[in-house]
């Protein structure tokens, strides 16, 4: 802190007698005003951290109540999801597979189309081109789910229904096919930034060897990018798992383990959505909605935790790493 | 480097450029083809009294002038909680904290803040705002929960914002005698400020597009005029496609309401993303430092 000797030179014996006194109160409360200040912010610096400690409480302190009357076991691999009939049961392995179907179909589909449209954008396309398609596939992120939930339910369903005619357009497909318009633009633009970062003078050191824009492409900047490209497309899984309007109106809702995309699932987020609203406050139901909450939180946190350490640990410091 | 000729080479070259091509139109294509589809089919819809009247025949007909103000008081309430918190973290992630330990437990919260499932805030707001905290389903609770949700975007963008600021500028203020906080609040935050405010449109987009955690904290099917009070119930724009498209046993014939509600949705959603992202382009062009 820059004032503290300050206030402390203008105190001593030498200082001139008249201005001392107001000066000295000043400096000495303005550092202790800095000091508080700079607590307030320790504090909104931790925010988030206390947040994410309220949300793993909240859901532990209301999920747990189920295990009182069913076994953990019989929670996740159990294979009959029947919350109101009587007796009742708790099981989520379909959900867990509806989930898991929806899932890796979606990134079957995002990550060729993400990662593409990330090649385009940084290696292809022009700078003015480029200034409108970024903000293009920005658009792309900030379309509500809610809409694309809606255009899946209104528009591609029955399509799909009377092309292939299949029982039901709601199914695993086309809710994947919806999940993957939400997962390209977190592909597409963390993949982007990836490319972008790699090392000018590596690039054009393989240019300079005679190596194409595409060999240099591929030998070159995808070996530099790839830990940052990997980071986007588990972002983007992640995102897809977790999202929720999309499953809820479009995959169709039936809690079955699908044997194929032409089936209907019901998939761990929509399984709360669809039911929270009607299940009494505090009741085994409602606690089974809450621990299937701790299911969703842990697996979508297992990605976000493997993102964060692949983008850690391989990245790239610079030329002299690679 | 390669075996073959340089003019397969450069053939491999155009065929995979091409194919990145393509894939970017498939991307722009299904963009558009929404915009364009809702667009034409919701426009008819759109009416002054659709925007500006109350739901009337059970749902039927009418307009939608709840549920839009619905979703201006929660996304205006999300706002009032996220961006003084986050705009007050960033300042600690970009002129306070030193790298070590504490820093990275901060960044790691962020993150997996961010990546939190909506449906699991929404459970989260349910427990704690609602039930906890005793707000019942309000205005209040869903703004609270929305505001949590785009924290990170917030702080996020407000760091940039904030990291963007030429370390010059401190040092100058600094260096004329000014306190660390008066530097902050003098030189730092007016440079930052359009980035902050361009995070900020980006998070009340994002909020006001949400479904999932306001539906088990703030959103109903219908209320007999508008809230009066924070702590009332609200009806909101994407809860109301929701139901519209989902529920009742009027499905296909209030499908031009749909498509019009979707459409004001996206509007305000798209427009207020747009004007984020022109405010941040003009802002790298004319940038004076």
């Amino acid at each position: 802190m820059l004032q503290i000797p300050q206030a402390q030179a203008i105190t001593g014996d030498n200082a001139p007698p008249v201005a001392v006194a107001p000066l000295t109160k000043r400096k000495v409360t303005s550092t202790v005003q800095e000091a508080r200040i700079r607590r307030v912010f320790v504090v909104a610096g931790f925010f988030s951290v206390i947040i994410m400690g309220l949300i793993v409480l909240f859901l532990f302190k209301e999920g747990l109540g189920l295990f009182s009357t069913v076994s953990v076991s019989d929670f996740l691999f159990g294979e009959f999801w029947y919350p109101t009939y009587d007796p009742s049961d708790f099981g989520i392995l379909p959900l867990i597979a509806g989930s898991m179907a929806v899932t890796v179909i979606s990134s079957a589909i995002a990550v060729p189309l993400g990662v593409g449209a990330a090649l385009y954008l940084g290696e292809v396309a022009g700078h003015r081109t480029k200034e409108i398609l970024k903000p293009a596939v920005e658009l792309l992120a900030s379309l509500p789910s809610v809409v694309l939930g809606f255009v899946g339910m209104v528009v591609i369903a029955p399509l799909m229904q009377e092309w292939w005619d299949i029982p039901t357009g709601l199914n695993v497909l086309n809710a994947s096919m919806m999940l993957a318009i939400m997962a390209i633009p977190t592909i597409a633009s963390i993949s982007e930034d990836a490319l972008h970062s790699v090392p000018r003078d590596l690039v054009e050191a393989s240019l300079a060897l005679g190596a194409t824009r595409f060999e240099t492409l591929t030998r070159v900047i995808i070996p530099g990018a790839i830990s940052g490209m990997g980071t986007g497309v588990i972002l983007g899984m992640s995102r897809a798992m977790g999202e929720t309007m999309v499953v809820l109106m479009v995959a169709g809702g039936a809690a079955q383990i699908p044997t194929s995309i032409f089936e209907s699932v019901r998939p761990l987020p929509a399984t709360i959505a669809a039911e929270m609203g009607e299940t009494p406050f505090g009741s085994e139901h409602y606690h089974a909605l809450f621990a299937i909450g701790i299911v969703l939180f842990i697996l979508t946190m297992g990605f976000n935790l493997v993102a964060a350490y692949i983008s850690q640990r391989f990245h790239q410091k610079g030329a002299a790493t690679l | 480097m390669s075996r073959h000729s340089l003019a397969s080479r450069h053939f491999s070259q155009n065929l995979a450029f091409a194919v990145f091509r393509l894939i970017m139109l498939t991307v722009l294509a299904a963009l558009g083809g929404i915009l364009i589809y809702v667009f034409i089919h919701g426009i008819s819809a759109i009416s002054w009294e659709f925007l500006t009247a109350e739901p009337t025949n059970s749902m039927t007909a009418g307009g939608i002038f709840p549920a839009i103000m619905g979703t201006l008081y929660l996304t205006v309430g999300a706002i009032v909680v996220a961006l003084p918190l986050g705009v007050a973290a960033a300042i600690y992630l970009s002129e306070y904290a030193t790298d070590g330990r504490a820093l990275r437990v901060v960044r790691l919260g962020i993150q997996n803040l961010a990546g939190v499932p909506s449906v699991v805030f929404g459970l989260f707001g349910l427990a704690l705002f609602v039930g906890y905290f005793h707000l019942g389903i309000s205005i209040a609770a869903g703004s609270l929960t929305l505001g949590l949700l785009i924290l990170p975007t917030v702080i996020g963008a407000s760091e940039e914002a904030l990291r963007q600021v030429p370390s010059t500028f401190r040092e100058a203020s600094l260096g004329l005698g000014a306190t660390r906080w008066q530097t902050i609040r003098k030189v730092v935050l007016p440079a930052a400020l359009p980035g902050i405010l361009t995070g900020s449109i980006l998070g009340i987009g994002r909020a006001a597009g949400e479904t999932a955690p306001i539906m088990f904290t703030a959103a109903t099917f219908y209320t007999v005029g508008l809230p009066r009070s924070p702590l009332d119930e609200v009806m909101a724009l994407p809860y109301h496609i929701y139901v519209l498209a989902t529920a009742g046993t009027h499905i296909e014939q209030t499908r031009s309401l749909q498509y019009g509600t979707v459409l004001v949705l996206i509007s305000m959603v798209l427009g207020l993303s747009l004007v984020a992202i022109i405010i941040r382009t003009r802002m790298r062009k004319t940038k004076q430092w």
